[in-house]
């Protein structure tokens, strides 16, 4: 089986080789003057390969054709190839294969069946398989839908191909997947490390896979297009696509890792800013950044050679976090074993950045645009300013993960750059984007009165003062959240604004909702929330957009909560009491328990409020028997109002007694909630729109004037 | 706009009377007043805050890392047994029962513990560079897209095709108004 995997893998690279290559060959024939001259000159046509006069002219272009359908599907042939390389290493994994060192390193034979198929990306080299798997994936449906536009679509399978070559070159001749043990073989795995074994981790790697990779599909749109000096707009609305899948991928990936860490790691908390966590958040931010500036391209033909920038930064930061994973050049919790592939990720970016900015500085006069703006209070000028933040704040991440390394260089020792960084510069920033966040959508594309901006912002912004004052003075006894004093302590003021500014957001897109929908309801006499469904179906980018960010404010005041956040670790015999916030725990039992994979110690508690047993809880303490590892269960108690998490961290070696640790963890349930939100969103902007404008009758003008509902567009 | 250059007063130049005057300036010594109160409150809060034992633990255990490897803040590193954050933590409570402060606190962790142990860069030396940089970064970025926009607004529109002539002021303003009333906007 091993042999048969490693030929494929190195059947994958001599295909995606050829794809690559032949796709070049194909390219430069097809932009020969020559080929050009016959295309226009003799009545024949790129677009038209029946168009036959016998010419070399012809003959060229017909072969460069051929050469080009031969590199398209030698593209979908890597796909097949890696598919099977992969499924290889899985039924390996199944059958406790243990002569190949991958699977003996991350399986074991009691390790249940849903984690066998998970060791396809738990290590290092079966996560570059799995990485190469899902960009030949990409590739496959590029290659399919070619049709869309057959010249750029060849252009971006010719950068896949590169990407991909990159990935096999170093499955096959750096981290083979399907290396053998040496010497005897041995009878049991050293098993999957115990905090991938949960069931998130099933998911999350793929989520965020499919995010960092997807990157990749933009990428090679837009350096085609820069390549090919694209004629028009039209890459940018199907990169657009993509990149919107590729997001919302990324952002489930991101935030099942939170969920995981939340839920695995078990000190209480879903965001460490760990340099792993860092790099997934870091294309994450440039990625929406260009989500936004696409706008001004499509509308106003603004910022081309910002959203170039934008694409390229975005690949190359999912790159640059693979590269932080792997060589171990920052240490990190998550980072696979240190390994000279990061010379190999180091060299690759080198190359990339190299590639882009030659074809950057070659090609940039045909970005040139002859910008113009009629007003500061403008739709274009908020999303200068929404972009100028998101690259801040990755800016910010990315010096924040590097500076103990420029620290190390300058000073000779290394420091720590943990949450308090984070909190003191990113958090000014992140509230400065949500004061734009709830702006902006109130700005008309090229120039708004002060006049209309203030009838539209006043109310939201006085919704939001009252419940500011409200959260305020309201008695601490009613939730977490209240009785809010931000005098007391800056991540009080800090909670205050950023609850305050998300509930001017959430003002702010409602009334966009129902002033569009007002106007529907006007014209066909609809009731206002089938107006509204009617609006959002009309220009569903635009209101899945709105959606989006009731999501992203609704995750912020999630975030917010972390504020009120209270711990306390007890240890605890039988009947022994813990108070925490409202809730009282009573120990009523502990024990152990013995399964084919692990041993564990648990603690049964009741909990009670207000007098009253509402739950019993039962953390776990896990020893995993292959690898020799423990690993903690939290028991999480969530309501919209806080989280109640009991970690049972181990026994007192003297009693014998359990020590247990618990949080009381303020509006966590919201982030969850906010996530799907914004899943909701971005699956209802990618829904095409509904075909009929509403006819709006115009005094100024001759007949009618087709109209969308709200005039500031997207 | 001031009250002294308000136009529903007239062209005529609005002199204010001595009482008025007077009432100015004990306003002008109420406000100062009330901005040194605000100013001692904080201030009295803050320091009442730093005095709590408890709540001086909890601060400064949070800016602080477990040296064991688990790259978490001190007061949440969640080992039973950890060789290290035990004893960190009883230092910490030591240090803070016996009044020391919260630099003299950091400075003896770092001392025997290194500069890791601190969760963030300090404000001093080289470490200011930290926080400096992406203040700088964000200033640098608003001059640049203030200098991007004036750049744009300044540029002189588009010639249009023959007999066009492109919109602008109380014209352009009309058409915009209507189709707001149009739109309900």
């Amino acid at each position: 089986m091993a042999q048969i995997g490693s030929f494929a893998l190195l059947l994958a690279l001599a295909l995606s080789l050829y794809s690559f290559l032949a796709g070049i060959v194909a390219l430069v024939f097809q932009n020969r003057p020559e080929l050009q001259t016959a295309n226009t000159g003799r009545g024949s046509s790129l677009a038209n390969p029946s168009a036959t006069d016998g010419s070399l002219g012809s003959m060229l272009r017909q072969g460069s054709e051929r050469i080009g359908e031969t590199a398209r599907r030698a593209g979908i042939a890597t796909f097949i190839a890696v598919l099977l390389a992969s499924v290889i290493l899985v039924i390996c994994a199944f059958h406790d294969d243990f002569s190949i060192a991958y699977i003996f390193h991350h399986s074991n034979r009691d390790l249940p069946r849903p984690y066998k198929f998970a060791v396809l990306w738990s290590g290092q080299e079966g996560s570059l398989l799995f990485w190469s798997l899902l960009l030949a994936a990409y590739g496959f449906v590029l290659r399919l839908r070619y049709k869309t536009d057959p010249r750029l679509f060849a252009y971006a399978s010719m950068v896949i191909a590169g990407v991909q070559i990159f990935f096999l070159l170093l499955l096959n001749f750096a981290a083979h997947p399907f290396a053998l043990m040496q010497g005897n073989l041995p009878a049991d795995g050293n098993g999957l490390n115990p905090l991938l074994q949960y069931p998130e981790m099933v998911i999350h790697p793929p989520m965020l896979y499919l995010g960092y990779v997807g990157f990749t599909v933009p990428f090679a749109f837009a350096l085609g297009a820069l390549i090919m000096k694209y004629p028009g707009e039209k890459w940018i609305n199907i990169t657009r696509r993509w990149t919107m899948v590729t997001w919302a991928f990324l952002t489930c990936g991101v935030f099942l890792g939170a969920h995981w860490a939340y839920s695995v790691l078990g000190w209480g908390g879903y965001w460490g800013w760990d340099p792993v966590e860092n790099a997934s958040l870091m294309p994450w931010l440039t990625g929406t950044a260009f989500l936004h500036s696409v706008m001004m391209q499509e509308k106003r033909g603004m910022l081309k050679m910002w959203n170039m920038w934008l694409v390229f930064a975005t690949f190359w930061l999912a790159i640059l976090g693979t590269f932080l994973t792997r060589s171990g050049i920052i240490s990190s919790v998550h980072a696979f074993a240190q390994s000279s592939i990061g010379d190999w990720f180091a060299w690759f970016l080198v190359i990339t950045l190299a590639v882009f900015v030659f074809f950057f500085f070659k090609n940039k006069s045909h970005l040139r645009t002859e910008h113009k703006l009629e007003s500061l209070v403008s739709r274009e000028s908020s999303f200068l300013f929404n972009n100028l933040l998101f690259v801040l704040l990755c800016f910010t991440v990315l010096w924040g993960t590097w500076f103990p390394k420029i620290s190390e260089l300058v000073q000779g020792n290394k420091v720590t750059v943990g949450a308090p960084f984070y909190n003191r510069v990113a958090i000014p920033v992140a509230l400065l984007l949500l004061i734009l966040t709830a702006v902006g959508p109130l700005l008309a594309w090229r120039k708004t009165s002060l006049e209309s901006l203030k009838r539209n912002f006043m109310w939201p912004s006085i919704g939001a003062i009252l419940v500011a004052i409200f959260l305020m003075i309201a008695p601490q006894s009613w939730g977490s959240a209240f009785g809010l004093k931000p005098w007391k302590d800056v991540s009080y003021f800090y909670s205050l604004m950023a609850i305050t500014l998300s509930v001017l957001v959430t003002l702010t897109v409602a009334s966009e909702f129902y002033r569009g929908g007002r106007v529907i309801a006007k014209h066909t006499g609809q009731g206002i929330f089938a107006s509204m469904v009617q609006l959002t179906h009309r220009n569903t980018r635009r209101y899945g957009g709105y959606i989006v960010h009731f999501g992203v404010v609704v995750v912020i005041i999630g975030f917010a909560g972390a504020a009120f956040n209270q711990d306390k670790e007890q240890e605890m015999g039988y009947g022994d009491k813990m108070t925490i916030g409202p809730y009282t725990l009573i120990c009523r039992s502990y024990t152990e328990d013995d399964a084919p994979n692990y041993g564990s110690q648990w603690a049964v508690l009741d909990v009670y409020k207000g007098g009253k047993q509402i739950d019993t809880m039962t953390p776990v303490r896990r020893f995993y028997k292959a690898s020799q590892q423990t690993s903690t269960m939290p028991d999480i108690r969530s309501t919209l109002n806080e989280d109640l998490y009991i970690v049972f961290e181990g026994l007192n070696q003297d009693n014998g007694h359990p020590i247990l640790k618990a949080h009381l963890n303020a509006l966590v349930m919201w982030i969850w909630l906010g996530v799907w939100i914004i899943l909701i969103g971005t699956a209802l902007a990618l829904i095409p729109n509904a075909p009929s404008p509403v006819r709006v009758p115009s005094a100024a003008r001759l007949g009618t004037t087709q109209a969308e509902p709200v005039a500031t567009g997207d | 706009m001031s009250i002294f250059s308000n136009p529903s007063l007239g062209s005529r130049t609005w002199r204010p009377s001595a009482p008025c005057l007077a009432s100015f300036a004990r306003l002008g010594r109420l406000r100062s007043r009330f901005l040194q109160t605000l100013l001692l409150s904080a201030a009295v809060l803050t320091l009442l805050g730093s005095s709590d034992p408890a709540t001086r633990f909890t601060d400064i255990g949070h800016q602080m890392m477990c040296i064991c490897g688990c790259n978490q803040i001190l007061l949440e590193c969640n080992h039973v047994g950890c060789p290290a954050s035990d004893g960190m933590r009883n230092e910490l409570m030591a240090a803070v029962s016996r009044g020391d402060s919260d630099s003299l606190v950091e400075q003896s962790f770092v001392q025997k513990y290194g500069p890791t142990v601190l969760a963030a860069p300090t404000a001093r030396g080289f470490d200011r560079a930290a926080y400096i940089i992406p203040f700088v970064a964000l200033f640098f970025g608003f001059g640049l897209i203030a200098l991007v926009i004036r750049t744009w607004k300044n540029r002189p529109a588009p010639a249009l095709a023959d007999g066009l002539r492109p919109l602008r002021g109380p014209e352009l303003e009309q058409f915009r108004d209507q189709a707001g009333k149009e739109t309900d906007l």
